[in-house]
């Protein structure tokens, strides 16, 4: 039991980490973009899990209502209305693979560096965001909309304006000529 | 054993590449698109963990506009893929080769 409390959330984030990984390589190396559609759901629902190790609770109800309910939704109805059972896929990957191999390269190149500066970073845990109003400690959510509401009000409005605008937009360019 | 940032900076930087090879590698284009959520995921992962290192809520408030963000990507890049799939019968970007039509 001891050693549930003290290795226990090291335990979930190596769990809910490899599950991240796993199910992210699936996504891009599935024939059939439905089978990648349920593994991008899985990825998302991991995500969730690991923000909820970090104290953003909201957050992680966000990623599950949002991500895992609507955007998913919006993917696997474009599947199934595309209908991909008639068209033959002969190659899996394009032309330009050779240019991804460049870039992976580069990339591992920045994740050698990440390693190197791993061993001087400080590991100390700081103590879970909190908003204090009138002396009283809040919870993530209440503290999140304090924030979201006092400080970033104006952007808030705005990127309501932006989703007015890609809604519009989506229709526009789903609409039949 | 404590699981710092670095953890999920290094968790973070492994989701980034594996989208950022979906979209470079893929012919598929609802696979590309389900890989630029991938990247924007990894962003959010890399916000959450930097907001609590450092006890500040402006990270947590950043992940929401990005969220709100891919949610009008993901809206207007599947009815460019629909307007594709009209004009062509099909999904591949190599068939896009001019935006002509």
């Amino acid at each position: 039991m001891e050693f549930l409390t003290v290795h226990g959330p090291a335990i979930l984030f190596y769990l809910f980490a490899a599950v991240a990984v796993v199910a992210a390589c699936f996504v891009i190396t599935m024939r059939n973009p439905m089978y990648g559609a349920i593994a991008l759901l899985v990825t998302f629902l991991s995500l969730a899990s690991l923000f909820l190790l970090r104290h953003a609770e909201f957050l992680a109800f966000v990623q599950v209502f949002v991500y895992g309910g609507g955007i998913m939704v919006l993917f696997l109805f474009v599947i199934m209305l595309v209908n991909l059972h008639r068209l033959k896929e002969s190659r899996l990957f394009g032309q330009n693979a050779p240019l991804a191999v460049i870039v992976g390269l580069l990339l591992l190149g920045l994740f050698g560096t990440l390693f190197v500066g791993m061993a001087f970073a400080p590991t100390q845990a700081a103590p879970p965001a909190f908003v204090e109003v009138d002396g009283e400690a809040l919870g993530n959510s209440q503290a999140v909309a304090w924030s979201l509401y006092r400080d970033y009000l104006l952007p808030f409005e705005i990127v309501s304006v932006f989703l007015l605008v890609a809604m519009i937009g989506a229709v526009v360019l789903g609409r039949k000529q | 054993m404590e699981i710092g940032t670095q953890h999920y900076l290094v968790l973070s930087f492994v989701l980034f590449a594996i989208g950022v090879t979906g979209i470079l590698v893929r012919r598929n284009m609802i696979t590309v698109l389900m890989s630029i959520e991938l990247v924007l995921n990894a962003a959010n992962l890399n916000l959450i963990a930097f907001s609590f290192q450092h006890g500040n809520l402006t990270g947590q408030i950043f992940v929401i506009f990005t969220i709100a963000v891919a949610a009008g990507e993901a809206a207007v890049g599947l009815g460019i893929l629909l307007a594709l799939f009209r004009l062509r019968s099909t999904t591949q970007l190599d068939s896009a080769r001019e935006l002509l039509g």
